[in-house]
């Protein structure tokens, strides 16, 4: 009989935060409310990243992904959609005859692949490394350098691209 | 400590939401939130085996900066993509885009 600690309660809290927020993101009509979960359940896997000790990973999730990404998206919403007045399906009409076979599908595999195969190979054991944050630093100057700068120029032709993709091109524009 | 099996089953779960995701959502910009999802799954899986299989080395911790790097860059291309999308359709339904299919 496992003995059930405060980490388990913690896991279950956060696990249920992130899928039930998942769910919802997939579930609810009005889109500026999905985003908004969607924010919630990456919250949720900040939670899941403190309990694998990552804690620079958890920070930096709050930072890109809260911080970042889903205020990008709600920009993009704002300009594309008009929020509050629209109450349209989101979801396409034969929803449930592909999606949902092929979603569960990958489930049953992934989950039989990590039971059967989980447990057996990998040993748990509780090494204390936070904080992670010194360790990651020197690991991406010394080791992963070259993808490090290569991260940097991806991002700096991703800036590029948006900005070009994303304005306006008047034909009446002298430059 | 906890058994690896339940983070890989957690992110088993939110990586099969986020496939949904993409193949129900009508809205363009709701495909982006489950390609999102499944990113975060990825970086579950992760950071939960580096852990438990290398807890010295973080190596699994590093990728996951790649890789939240790359999903940063890939939200900006794709929203550009798409409001350059609507600018010319007027709206992002996927299922009425066909401009590119003739």
């Amino acid at each position: 009989m496992p003995q059930i600690t405060l980490q388990h309660v913690a896991f279950a809290a956060v696990a249920l935060v992130t899928l039930g927020s998942a769910i919802m993101v997939v579930s609810l009509r009005n889109i500026f409310h999905c985003l908004l979960f969607l924010a919630l359940s990456f919250l949720g896997v900040a939670g899941v990243y403190l309990l694998l000790s990552a804690d620079f990973l958890a920070a930096a999730q709050v930072l890109i992904y809260v911080g970042a990404v889903v205020v990008l998206m709600m920009f993009a919403l704002m300009m594309t959609h008009r929020v509050m007045t629209t109450d349209l399906s989101q979801t396409l009409y034969q929803w449930w005859l592909a999606p949902l076979p092929i979603a569960l599908g990958v489930f049953v595999i992934l989950f039989r692949v990590y039971v059967r195969h989980g447990g057996a190979v990998f040993i748990p054991h509780g090494i204390k490394t936070a904080p992670t944050t010194g360790i990651i630093g020197r690991a991406l100057l010394t080791k992963y350098v070259l993808p490090f700068e290569l991260a940097s120029i991806v991002l700096l032709v991703a800036m590029v691209g948006a900005i070009i993709l994303a304005k306006e091109d008047r034909p009446d524009d002298p430059d | 400590m906890i058994p690896i099996e339940w983070y890989l089953a957690l992110s088993a779960a939110l990586f099969c939401i986020g496939i949904f995701a993409v193949l129900s959502r009508r809205n363009a910009i709701g495909i982006l939130m489950g390609i999102e999802l499944m990113l975060n799954a990825g970086n579950i899986n992760l950071v939960a085996l580096a852990r438990y299989m290398h807890p010295k080395l973080l190596t699994g911790q590093v990728f996951a900066v790649f890789v939240m790097t790359i999903a940063a860059a890939e939200a900006a291309v794709g929203l550009a993509i798409i409001i350059s999308v609507y600018r010319n359709a007027r709206h992002i339904n996927v299922d009425k885009l066909n401009i590119l299919k003739w």
